[in-house]
């Protein structure tokens, strides 16, 4: 079997709406989105370009800081195997809604993906706002049944040797995946380290590389 | 957005530059910029009140009624503002 899909018995009609809430800084942007729309100043599209910034730039810092360290500092990697709740809380990223965490490591074996089959949960506090693509029907429910494609289609291909796992978030767990550290980056530091960390990367429809997020010569 | 705002002749991009550089040196502000969106979003809320587009009180009003709007929207259902109940 080359995906296991590990379903938690929990119950996904209650405690769901808890998704849905903007932080202020969210929700103030929505504020001044409509106030300047309201007095025909900006184009709504305007906004979305930098929501989008705040998706994919701004937020999952959070989060390639956690990886970073965990590449970096081998005490830091055993807690958050162990206790991810604690371990992240530590460098000040803490679940508006309580809810706990845990970081599933990719291996030369394993790799892990992240999915909410029947919402959208996501661990916000790590990874700042979800990506649409992952709220989306078409990725929830055929990232459990062919994650091999889904992963292609995202442009990454891995051998067949290489196990998937996929691991479903609720309410109460969310997943952070911690890519495997790429070769040739050993002597960074952990700001350098952390810039090679994608937001796909922690969720699992990508993996860290060495040149990411650096021009080729 | 700060762009556009200015091409419509809201501010002149100096009047951006202070509000923006207050915000970022603002005491309690992250050194190594990752709060810079944040930074962000309060010199544009300072300067829409500064010109007189909004007030404060609106924009906060606003920002409240975003939020009670995505707690009364069910899943998978975008949020607008016209999702708040007490609107």
């Amino acid at each position: 079997m080359s995906a296991d899909h590990h379903h938690h018995d929990h119950d996904h009609n209650h405690g769901h709406h808890h998704d849905n809430r903007y932080t202020d800084m969210q929700a103030r942007v929505r504020a001044l989105e409509t106030v300047l729309t309201e007095k025909g100043l900006i184009d709504p599209a305007a906004i979305d370009a930098i929501v989008e910034t705040y998706e994919t730039k701004i937020g999952p810092r959070n989060g390639a800081h956690v990886v970073a360290k965990a590449w970096s500092d081998p005490d830091f990697s055993g807690w958050l195997k162990r206790d991810a709740t604690a371990a992240i809380a530590s460098l000040g990223y803490a679940g508006r809604q309580g809810e706990h965490m845990r970081a599933v490591f990719n291996t030369p074996d394993t790799h892990n993906l992240v999915v909410c089959t029947l919402c959208s949960c996501y661990p916000w506090s790590v990874l700042g706002l979800p990506p649409v693509w992952y709220k989306a029907p078409a990725y929830r429910s055929r990232a459990v049944i062919d994650p091999r494609g889904v992963l292609a289609e995202f442009g990454l291909t891995l051998p067949e040797t290489k196990k998937i796992r996929v691991w479903d978030s609720t309410a109460e767990l969310r997943y952070l995946v911690i890519p495997e550290r790429p070769e040739g980056t050993e002597g960074m530091s952990e700001d350098e380290l952390a810039k090679l960390v994608s937001r796909d990367a922690m969720i699992g429809t990508a993996i860290a590389r060495a040149e990411s997020g650096k021009k080729r010569p | 957005m700060a762009v556009h705002l200015h091409e419509k002749g809201l501010f002149t991009w100096g009047e951006w530059a202070e509000a923006l550089s207050v915000e970022v040196r603002r005491q309690g502000r992250a050194e190594d910029g990752s709060d810079y969106f944040d930074c962000w979003v309060a010199a544009l809320s300072g300067l829409l009140v500064t010109k007189g587009v909004a007030d404060a009180g609106t924009i906060l009003a606003l920002q409240q009624s975003w939020q009670r709007a995505a707690e009364a929207t069910p899943h998978g259902k975008p949020i607008e503002l016209a999702n708040d109940p007490l609107r």
